[in-house]
């Protein structure tokens, strides 16, 4: 170390520094930290008002009340319904997309390549995607969340450009053996591509997950919102009365505000579960090639 | 007799030759690539293309039943209509000053966050640090949104009480249209500046350290450092983001206003897609809509290539 690093500047600057950082840091987790907080506390302990960081008492009112209306219920189930079919259906039709046109030698690919990039570059917006949609019939019905999404033009051409980078000589060894394309792709390319497809898989999990708007668009029956939809009722519309009306349990019995904590809560934790994961593949999924054809 | 074998002659001559041709003989070859990319490329005609030629719809009174081939032909009139509609100035200007909000107050926070991030000789505290702030990115709107709902509500909200307790009038954030942009994008920055980051971490990552160490040999400090090495360094990352951030200028973040959206703040808070989808698809005027919804995408295309040219001007690798 120079002598440099312990002079008063310097230490001035990492002081500085690292009390900015711990604060910005703080800023950013304590409104995880309370909302936790306070869906455990009781609705006295709330009531009393201040910055609840640690509930003195712990409750599961909050919750028990949650997971005792069919409401919620049924959307976390219907939302991991979507979460799961939706990804398989992303991963196997963008894997399948990108494998041909990831081959310089395939007929049209130049042709097919700019029709995903026009894609990216102008939508016929919102009106028209409604009525096509409309169309096949599948509004309201769990497919509006998952089909219309099927493929991101941006993971496409980033895990196209993932396949072209796996040595053609593996490939080719496996067609002398007498593989075809499929066999070639099943044995060989996605074996080696796991860690790019279970990135892909997790940032299309996470969209599924946190999808809303495609549901206030394309689903009407109430019975068959997602959780995120749910969730906007209960938090920001304040509709407290998240269970049927002849429910045993009396809503007064918390505050709302308990209850509308433990919902966010809710809708989060699968999000924080696989945080770890998605942090270890982030730079990748972000950094991963251009998207130059 | 001997003109038909020499027809016959002809034929199978064709026919070895369309079978020795390189296009079909490849087509042949990849039959099964072709047989996999179906579906992909279906998908994006069918969700993708059929929606562009959609489109028509805006020049046309669009009837449901009738579909787009049927419905009468009006040519601009709900283009002009919008044009001369109050409420298009008013969608302007709510989307320029977001837009204008975002770049001013948004853009610069990941560059000094990753600055300061990068300044960090603890790698522990890095990460630390770093797995804090990219957390919020992978939440979505309507939680980021929510939490931030019972945080500044009037009614039990810790930040209303807290102002309460020091004995100024409650503020209501949620509802009115002095806080509504202020909300926006202090909502943006806790949940992308974090993430905002990575990118130029990246660049950061990428200086040669020999430069830090020559510096400090000729007595530069951290100060120093940082304005005449690290800044320089990513300079080109930091105007590149600049220009395409431009190209998406409009695109003011749909679900996070629609989500923000109240009786009480309509009137600072509507923008383009929100528009949209209010008179599309809960008051039925479908093609008035989409011819709204036409102008903002032309708008947004010619940004997108714009900033795109801009920064290939400035030596740049564009996008696309």
């Amino acid at each position: 170390m120079l002598a440099e690093d312990k002079h008063w500047s310097n230490r001035l600057f990492n002081t500085a520094n690292y009390s900015l950082l711990i604060l910005i840091a703080l800023i950013t987790i304590i409104p995880f930290v309370y909302i936790v907080a306070v869906s455990f506390a009781t609705p006295e302990e709330v009531a009393q008002g201040g910055l609840l960081l640690f509930p003195s008492k712990f409750t599961l009112g909050a919750y028990k009340y949650i997971f005792s209306t069919d409401t919620m219920v049924r959307s976390i189930l219907i939302s991991i319904y979507v979460t799961v079919l939706g990804t398989f259906i992303n991963l196997i039709l963008t894997s399948f997309t990108a494998y041909p046109l990831a081959k310089a030698t395939l007929r049209g690919r130049r042709t097919l390549l700019l029709m995903v990039l026009v894609s990216m570059l102008f939508s016929g917006g919102l009106i028209p995607t409604y009525f096509v949609v409309k169309a096949f019939g599948i509004i309201d019905t769990y497919w509006s969340l998952m089909v219309p999404t099927a493929i991101s033009a941006f993971n496409l051409i980033v895990l196209k450009n993932f396949f072209q980078q796996i040595p053609d000589s593996l490939e080719d060894s496996a067609k002398i053996d007498g593989c075809n394309d499929l066999g070639v792709l099943f044995r060989i390319v996605l074996p080696l591509s796991m860690p790019a497809m279970a990135t892909f898989g997790l940032f299309y999990a996470v969209g599924h997950w946190n999808s809303f708007f495609n549901a206030v668009m394309y689903i009407n029956d109430a019975e068959k919102f997602p959780v995120q939809v749910i969730l906007r009722q209960i938090v920001l519309l304040s509709q407290d009365q998240i269970g049927d009306t002849t429910s045993q349990q009396d809503p007064t019995d918390y505050l709302p505000q308990t209850i509308r904590m433990a919902s966010i809560v809710v809708a989060t934790v699968p999000i924080v579960l696989v945080y770890p994961f998605l942090q270890k593949h982030f730079a990748k999924g972000v950094l991963l090639g251009s998207v130059k054809g | 007799m001997k003109g038909q074998h020499a027809a016959r002659l002809q034929l199978r001559h064709k026919y070895l030759f369309f079978k020795e041709s390189l296009f079909v003989r490849d087509i042949v070859r990849d039959r099964w690539l072709y047989f996999i990319l179906f579906p992909g490329i279906l998908y994006f005609v069918i969700f993708k293309y059929v929606p562009m030629f959609g489109l028509v719809m805006a020049f046309e009174d669009y009837q449901p039943h009738l579909g787009f081939m049927n419905s009468s032909w009006v040519g601009l009139k709900h283009f002009e209509r919008f044009f001369t509609e109050p409420q298009f100035w008013i969608l302007f200007r709510n989307t320029i000053l977001l837009a204008i909000y975002n770049l001013v107050f948004f853009f610069p926070l990941p560059i000094v966050l990753a600055l300061m991030l990068n300044e960090v000789r603890n790698k522990i505290f890095k990460r630390f640090a770093q797995t804090l702030l990219y957390l919020p990115h992978f939440v979505s709107w309507v939680v980021a949104v929510g939490i931030f709902y019972v945080l500044f509500t009037t009614e039990g909200g810790i930040v209303n009480e807290l102002i309460h307790r020091i004995g100024i009038e409650k503020i209501p954030f949620l509802l009115s249209e002095d806080w509504f942009r202020t909300m926006i994008v202090s909502q943006s920055i806790w949940k992308e500046a974090g993430w905002g980051t990575i990118i130029f971490l990246a660049a950061l990552s990428g200086v040669d350290l020999q430069l830090y160490e020559a510096s400090r040999i000729d007595g530069a400090g951290r100060w120093r450092q940082l304005w005449h090495i690290t800044l320089p360094a990513i300079r080109s990352t930091i105007v590149i983001l600049f220009i395409l951030r431009l190209g998406t200028f409009l695109d003011t973040g749909f679900e996070h206003i629609f989500l923000m959206l109240n009786s009480m703040n309509r009137e600072v808070g509507e923008v383009f897609d929100t528009y949209v989808y209010m008179k599309g698809l809960t008051q039925g005027q479908y093609s008035y809509s989409a011819a709204v919804g036409l102008f903002k995408s032309m708008v947004g295309l010619v940004l997108v290539l714009g900033s795109n040219w801009m920064a290939k001007k400035l030596g740049e690798e564009g996008i696309y």
